[in-house]
């Protein structure tokens, strides 16, 4: 790839967009016109709403896109995920079915993967499918179902075969979340917010046509989910600082994505502050003077070195991806990285506020912001796999270690479960 | 995001092949049991696989320019030279001379002294170091005491003082010593002056060094005679320049030990085995593997992007360098003390190789600057940055 190609793609993305783009317009119609151009997805197929092309060209397409501060297509949450499986193992009518209501964001989307029993050991689910002519009663309870009550479908993990091995009785499947056997129950979590849910399922109904993937092959799919939920949480995405700058701009198209903001997004309002909030730490200890402090001081290093180190690896590891190499151990190391500058940066901060880190709500520093950090960052070891799962991972598939001997290889059926 | 910025963090595939080539040079030619016996000898070094180094790699005059007879390449090509040499424990006195005396011949002297000492330097035949260090302080240029007095004769100057932590003192031709102004401090009134390894009122020692793979001398200057490099008393900001590209040179060095270290790790537990199955199959142990992993990873990323900058930004050197040296320094130190747990028993012995890294890692922390001060002087250059003063 030479840079001037890279050039010429800019320069195509920048003439159609001046051409086209309009703030005034309908938000929907903007995103069918940017799903039908290729130009709002450009690294998906051409065939389904994008331009087949690799990182680096799509890259530059995004700088484009942002550059004119457009808005771009639906990419918030779990749509994504539901994308990126469709993508590579749904059929061609689930595409047609699914793909441009994802993009336009039409349509949300959870992922009902989790279950009160198999948390980090997710292929002991037992959720169960059984079929019923020409479709599928569903029975169990899902958790952790972050945006499940603005969701329209749902990315289910459900046992249709319990003499296979726990890894083989799984079927992937696209459920209707809006069906009376379906109950979503809010959770609410130690931060105040609610952006998880429980979700029951009575004899609801899949049709037949949403399955995803062959039957038995549900664990396979769900790993596709999975990678692409780990390589987001590598730290170089941060929607909290967008959601600001989107709120100063004018024109028709950016309110309607303001109430999208608002209400579809509100899930993850919280979620920077999760990651830690590292860019007010050093503004907050100058001006609390507590830079003075030589003990404040070090942590402050400490975590200034961490952060700027893991961002530098997550971009070896997207500059190895955009120069088309084989990417090194670096590629793996981002959510766990992530997910230890956000610990020490709860500390850092619990540092700098001192005795106020005992306060919430109006009364503390940044009108409860920094309390939500304290309350938030103990969900990033969790969500998206475990940090020790994770290590397991890597270990392995990294570092090439052994499993530990596993005592779950029979049939499902005999292994025991909560 | 910029697209441009993203590249570079990646390495060229000359940057590969001239690692892949150095690391095959070394495994031939510094291979543990040679470093063993090399670090029991006085000089410490092979004086023939110092010259095939610049025969076979021209690896003497990597960053000197090339007008000057070196190769002209930059800290980026230097940290993948250091990283290697770091992973095989080079004993030679490369960082010493090809590093620190280059970098400050090369950012300090005048054009006639640089023509009469980098290519000599090139070529592996004159063997250079810098003295900066006095105590034990890390802040290492403020703590210069050395002081300078015109020559009676009004013939060049006289250095009286000591240095001690000077790496490849007793090995070097030519000593590049740090003096101070009478009556100056801080980073005002420094210079650096050139003295020869015979001069009178000079007497050198060899420091017991922990570890022997890197020889250190003391300096004793009584009215040394001495040749001045640059601008008299104006050579601080620019002295701290050169402690940071070392910095980011000893960094990248780090890495590479760090990086053998746990391969080493790696090796030993797939091999070990404990209650019926190698001990690399507990999860005890592979959590901490990858919790080195990180630590290590993180670490290139910190001394690679430092390497890097330093050859398109200096207005971020002081930050740059703090982060990776400070980095470093308390990865390599994990990784050695990890590397010694891991191996239990075995790997607190004399004959377990472990030792000779755990030594190179605990010198190197404190080289230049201990993690500490250089996390201290980063937080100061981020405030300074942001407007305000510490």
């Amino acid at each position: 790839m030479t840079s001037q190609d890279l050039t010429e793609i800019a320069e195509q993305a920048r003439t159609w967009l001046e051409e086209t783009w309009d703030p005034d317009r309908d938000l929907v119609a903007w995103r069918n016109l940017l799903a039908d151009s290729g130009w709002g997805v450009p690294q998906w197929p051409k065939q389904w709403f994008g331009r087949d092309m690799n990182s680096a060209e799509s890259a530059v397409v995004e700088q484009a896109l942002a550059s004119l501060d457009v808005v771009g297509v639906a990419k918030s949450g779990i749509r994504m995920l539901a994308a990126a499986t469709l993508l590579e193992h749904g059929t061609d009518e689930q595409k047609k079915q699914f793909l441009r209501g994802i993009l336009t964001g039409q349509e949300n989307w959870c992922q009902l993967f989790s279950e009160p029993g198999s948390g980090s050991d997710l292929a002991g689910a037992i959720t169960r499918a059984d079929k019923d002519g020409d479709r599928w009663i569903v029975n169990g309870q899902k958790v952790w179902t972050t945006s499940a009550h603005h969701a329209d479908w749902g990315l289910l993990l459900a046992r249709t075969d319990w003499d296979e091995p726990k890894h083989r009785g799984l079927t992937y499947f696209v459920i209707d979340m809006h069906q009376p056997g379906v109950r979503v129950s809010p959770l609410r979590q130690m931060n105040h917010h609610a952006s998880f849910n429980e979700v029951f399922m009575t004899d609801a109904h899949v049709e037949a046509q949403h399955q995803v993937g062959s039957l038995g092959s549900g664990w396979q799919v769900a790993l596709t989910t999975l990678a692409h939920e780990r390589r987001g949480a590598d730290g170089l995405r941060s929607p909290g600082v967008a959601m600001d700058i989107k709120a100063r701009r004018t024109g028709r198209i950016y309110q309607q994505e303001q109430v999208e903001i608002e209400t579809v997004m509100e899930p993850y309002k919280w979620y920077p502050q999760r990651a830690g909030r590292v860019d007010l730490v050093l503004p907050r200890a100058i001006e609390t003077g507590r830079v003075n402090d030589p003990a404040v001081v070090q942590e402050l290093a400490k975590l200034i070195i961490m952060a700027r180190s893991a961002q530098w690896t997550a971009k070896r590891a997207r500059a190895a991806q955009q120069a088309g190499r084989k990417q090194g151990p670096e590629g793996s190391l981002g959510k766990l990285a992530a997910s230890n500058v956000a610990k020490l940066a709860a500390r850092v901060h619990t540092l700098i506020a001192g005795a106020d880190a005992m306060l919430e709500g109006a009364d503390a520093p940044l009108e409860g912001l920094i309390a939500e950090i304290l309350m938030s960052t103990p969900a990033v070891s969790i969500a998206g796999g475990t940090d020790e799962i994770q290590r397991n991972i890597i270990s392995e598939r990294v570092l090439g270690m052994p499993k530990e001997p596993r005592s779950d290889t029979g049939p499902f059926r005999d292994v025991r479960r909560n | 995001m910029n697209t441009v910025t993203d590249i570079q963090f990646q390495f060229t595939d000359e940057h590969q092949q001239f690692r892949e080539s150095l690391r095959r040079f070394l495994k031939d030619t510094s291979a543990v049991t040679s470093v063993r016996s090399l670090m029991e000898t006085e000089s410490g070094y092979d004086q023939q696989v110092w010259q095939r180094l610049n025969g076979e790699l021209g690896l003497q005059g990597l960053i000197v320019p090339e007008q000057y007879g070196g190769s002209g390449f930059g800290m980026m090509e230097m940290g993948i030279a250091m990283e290697e040499m770091g992973r095989a424990l080079y004993c030679g006195p490369f960082f010493s001379s090809s590093v620190m005396a280059v970098t400050a011949i090369d950012l300090i002297a005048s054009e006639d002294q640089k023509l009469r000492w980098l290519p000599q330097i090139a070529s592996g035949d004159m063997i250079a170091a810098l003295a900066v260090a006095e105590s034990s302080d890390s802040d290492l240029l403020t703590s210069v005491q050395t002081c300078v007095a015109a020559a009676d004769d009004d013939e060049g100057y006289r250095l009286t003082g000591n240095k001690r932590f000077v790496v490849s003192g007793c090995q070097a031709d030519l000593l590049l010593v740090v003096a101070r102004l009478p009556g100056t401090s801080g980073l005002a009134g420094l210079s650096v002056f050139a003295v020869s390894a015979d001069a009178p009122g000079l007497s050198r020692r060899g420091l017991s060094v922990m570890d022997r793979t890197r020889k250190q001398a003391e300096l004793q200057l009584d009215q040394t005679p001495a040749e001045l490099i640059g601008h008299y008393g104006q050579a601080g900001r620019k002295l701290q320049m050169v402690l940071d590209l070392a910095a980011i040179a000893l960094a990248n060095e780090m890495v590479g030990g760090a990086e053998k270290l746990l391969q080493d790790t790696l090796d030993y537990t797939r091999l070990r085995v404990q209650f019926g199955r190698t001990i690399g199959s507990f999860q005890a142990i592979k959590h901490r593997c990858t919790d080195l992993l990180l630590a290590v990873e993180l670490a290139k990323s910190a001394a690679y992007f430092a390497a890097e900058s330093a050859g398109r930004d200096m207005g971020t050197l002081a930050v740059d360098a703090s982060i990776a040296k400070a980095q470093a320094s308390e990865v390599y130190l994990l990784a050695a003390l990890e590397t010694i747990q891991l191996h239990g028993g075995i790997g607190f012995t004399w004959e377990n190789d472990t030792h000779l890294w755990f030594k190179r890692a605990k010198s190197s922390e404190v080289l230049l600057g201990d993690p500490v001060w250089h996390r201290a002087r980063l937080v100061k250059e981020l405030v300074s940055e942001s407007g305000g003063q510490l």
